[in-house]
């Protein structure tokens, strides 16, 4: 079987999702002639024309907001966001609209809109081309978001955000990335790169790590981040984004809340620093390594 | 063009033109528009007794909202704000939900199946968006539905304002924008929202027409909609139309005018009160009498006190609903924030200390 990259499987998930419904159309700027500045929409325009998949003017909010009428209207819009350092003009939609529409109405109106955000650094992009502002959407009530790190989460998890599709990877579930027994790392998105190789550089100093991709963020898997911690007596979590106000608090919480008895340490955080993302000559200082994921979980298990 | 002022009758009553509708037609609009008002002066009673949370009066924009609704077809959308109720209860959005969401009860943003009226956006200019969206998903869906969006003046300044028209006028949307140009957003006067001389004027830069209409005048106000209606449905595309009114009340119930206007320019739109201008014209055509004056006016009153009774004798919802509107289902973390509310207690650690 072809091994497909993530933008591949994502484009495939997008035309299997327009082939099988009328009502699901694509749109952003330009996702139409040059298939998406990372070749996600490549060939869609081509396959179910330009009513369908829409080059859009530059104009976030407008692609949001657009995207939210469709969707109430009747539509299942996919909308990207060509980076998340742009997504901004487009929040207060979010916020304000997307979000709300469901409850402000008591489900009379509904929006099922999925947004597309490209996000993270790592690849000596422009400024605005890094950010990693999860947070800031995980942060909004009424909204699911999710981070998937394999191909195949990717495919899966928009698939599951589409009308009737085969229900391919479900919102809202962790997995177990590597199992193990003494230490507990979670992270999503990029980082579960960074993850894994700490995970062999500590197998070699002999500490056994388990790794959950939490894949969701909201909702949360609570559950499977708890029944690691109890198993292993101790946890890292690890974010891309900047660390106050991040998401490894929220986990932190959650599992002095849930599990502070089977703890054998504190729970250590490995993220981002509360700085502008650097340009490229200083984005490593910035990015969360295998080295500071392994002092961490050393740092832990050593205690 | 934008700058000429389209009117058929002056505040006196008088025709300048053919009424786009007929003589029996106009007194079920005039009725609408004496109903409208006394519902208007009723939510602004009810909130000075503390029965309603705000309220925002439209008093002297009637011709605009029942002028401009009228002119829609059953299903058409209509995308307004906070000030459009008379639009909106026109549409078939209740008085009682109206209320009950002026009341704050999120069970008023609930409009009956079939009422193609979204609930009141509070948010300035972003809804605008949103009647491009819902046009244009008709225009893919091969419905002929079209979208109406209503916004102040002042909204026009909005970045959403902009976005809204450009991609309305790209796509060729079925989409009509009405600005109720009333002259004041909150206390900023019109010629200081921008420099342009007409809003309907900045329809040329998207690419489609502006038209300028006395927002006062009902039937001027029904013809150029009816005209912008019929174009977009047809697949003419979108139009601009603003029309000129002037907001007699304050902006809002904790509004003082007197802070930012003179009472003089007060008096002066008070004569050309819209509702006064069509019972004018009624009484010229001998299809106006006292009698029937107060026949309506006390059946509309009925009607809005039937609502207010019904609105109130709802109970409130019970503590955990806030929680059930959020997704189709509730997610796990919603349902255990539901128990902890209704008394189970926070989640506390399992295990051995
Ligand atoms: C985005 C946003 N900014 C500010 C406000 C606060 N606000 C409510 S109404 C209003 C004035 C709007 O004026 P206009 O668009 O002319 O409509 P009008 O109230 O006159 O009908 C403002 C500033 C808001 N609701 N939304």
């Amino acid at each position: 079987m072809a091994t497909l990259n993530v933008a591949q499987a994502i484009n495939q998930g997008l035309d299997q999702a327009l082939a099988a419904d009328r009502r699901v159309v694509v749109l952003g700027e330009d996702v139409g002639r040059t298939g998406g500045v990372f070749r996600v929409t490549d060939g869609l325009l081509e396959r179910h024309g330009e009513d369908r998949v829409i080059d859009t003017p530059v104009s976030e909010s407008g692609i949001v907001g657009a995207a939210f009428g469709m969707a109430v209207g009747g539509l299942h819009p996919v909308a990207e966001m060509q980076f998340m350092g742009f997504s901004y003009p487009a929040y207060d939609q979010v916020v304000s609209h997307v979000s709300r529409i469901r409850n402000r109405s008591r489900h009379r109106f509904t929006a099922p809109l999925v947004l597309r955000i490209p996000y993270g650094g790592g690849i000596g992009a422009a400024e605005h081309h890094s950010e990693s502002t999860e947070a800031i959407y995980a942060h909004v009530p009424g909204l699911k978001v999710v981070v998937p790190s394999t191909p195949r989460d990717a495919k899966g998890l928009l698939l599951a955000a589409m009308p009737e599709e085969p229900y391919e990877v479900p919102i809202g579930r962790a997995t177990v990335a590597r199992e193990g027994t003494d230490v507990t790392v979670v992270a999503w998105g990029a980082m579960l790169r960074e993850v894994g190789k700490a995970a062999d550089m500590l197998e070699e100093d002999g500490v056994n790590a388990e790794v959950i991709d939490l894949r969701s963020l909201v909702p949360l898997d609570t559950e499977a981040v708890m029944e690691s911690v109890r198993k292993t007596g101790r946890a890292v979590i690890v974010h891309e984004a900047p660390r106050t106000a991040g998401l490894a608090g929220e986990l932190i919480a959650l599992i002095q809340e849930r599990a502070l008895y089977s703890l054998q340490a504190p729970v250590a955080r490995v993220t981002g620093w509360d700085t502008v993302f650097p340009l490229k000559r200083s984005e490593h200082h910035y990015l969360p390594s295998p080295e500071r994921i392994v002092a961490a979980a050393k740092r832990l298990v050593e205690s | 063009m934008a700058e000429e002022l389209a009117q058929i009758l002056t505040p006196d009553g008088e025709l300048r033109g053919e009424p786009p509708v007929d003589l029996e037609a106009t007194r079920h609009l005039y009725r609408a528009m004496v109903g409208a008002r006394l519902f208007d002066r009723k939510g602004t009673a009810l909130q000075k007794q503390g029965r309603l949370a705000t309220y925002a009066p439209f008093e002297g924009q009637e011709a605009a909202q029942i002028g401009s609704a009228a002119a829609l077809r059953g299903d058409d959308w209509l995308v307004a704000t906070y000030r459009d109720a008379a639009a909106m209860w026109f549409r078939g959005y209740p008085w009682k939900l109206l209320l009950l969401w002026r009341a704050g009860d999120e069970r008023g943003g609930a409009p009956p199946e079939g009422v193609n009226v979204l609930p009141p956006s509070i948010t300035v200019g972003a809804h605008m968006l949103h009647a491009v969206g819902l046009a244009w998903a008709a225009k893919l869906l091969g419905q002929d539905r079209i979208a109406l969006t209503s916004f102040g003046d002042g909204a026009t300044s909005e970045g959403d304002f902009h976005e809204a028209m450009n991609f309305a006028g790209v796509y060729q949307v079925p989409v009509v924008f009405l600005c109720q140009n009333n002259q004041y957003a909150i206390s900023l006067r019109r010629d200081r929202q921008t420099a342009s001389p007409t809003i309907a004027g900045k329809a040329e830069a998207y690419g489609f027409p502006g038209v300028l209409v006395d927002g006062n005048d009902l039937f001027a106000v029904y013809r150029v909609t009816a005209d912008a209606v019929g174009r977009a449905r047809a697949g003419g595309g979108p139009t601009l139309i603003e029309a000129l009114t002037y907001r007699l009340g304050p902006h809002t119930t904790s509004d003082d005018p007197g802070r930012y206007r003179d009472p003089a320019e007060e008096a002066t739109w008070r004569e050309r009160d819209p509702v006064e201008r069509v019972r004018r014209y009624l009484q010229r055509q001998s299809a106006w009498t006292e009698e029937w004056q107060r026949e309506i006016e006390n059946e509309e009153a009925a009607l809005i006190e039937q609502a207010v009774e019904e609105a109130e004798a709802l109970p409130p919802q019970e503590p955990g609903q806030i929680f059930e509107a959020m997704f189709a289902e509730m997610t796990p973390q919603l349902r255990e924030q539901q128990q902890e509310l209704s008394g189970g207690g926070p989640v506390t650690p399992t295990g051995d200390r």
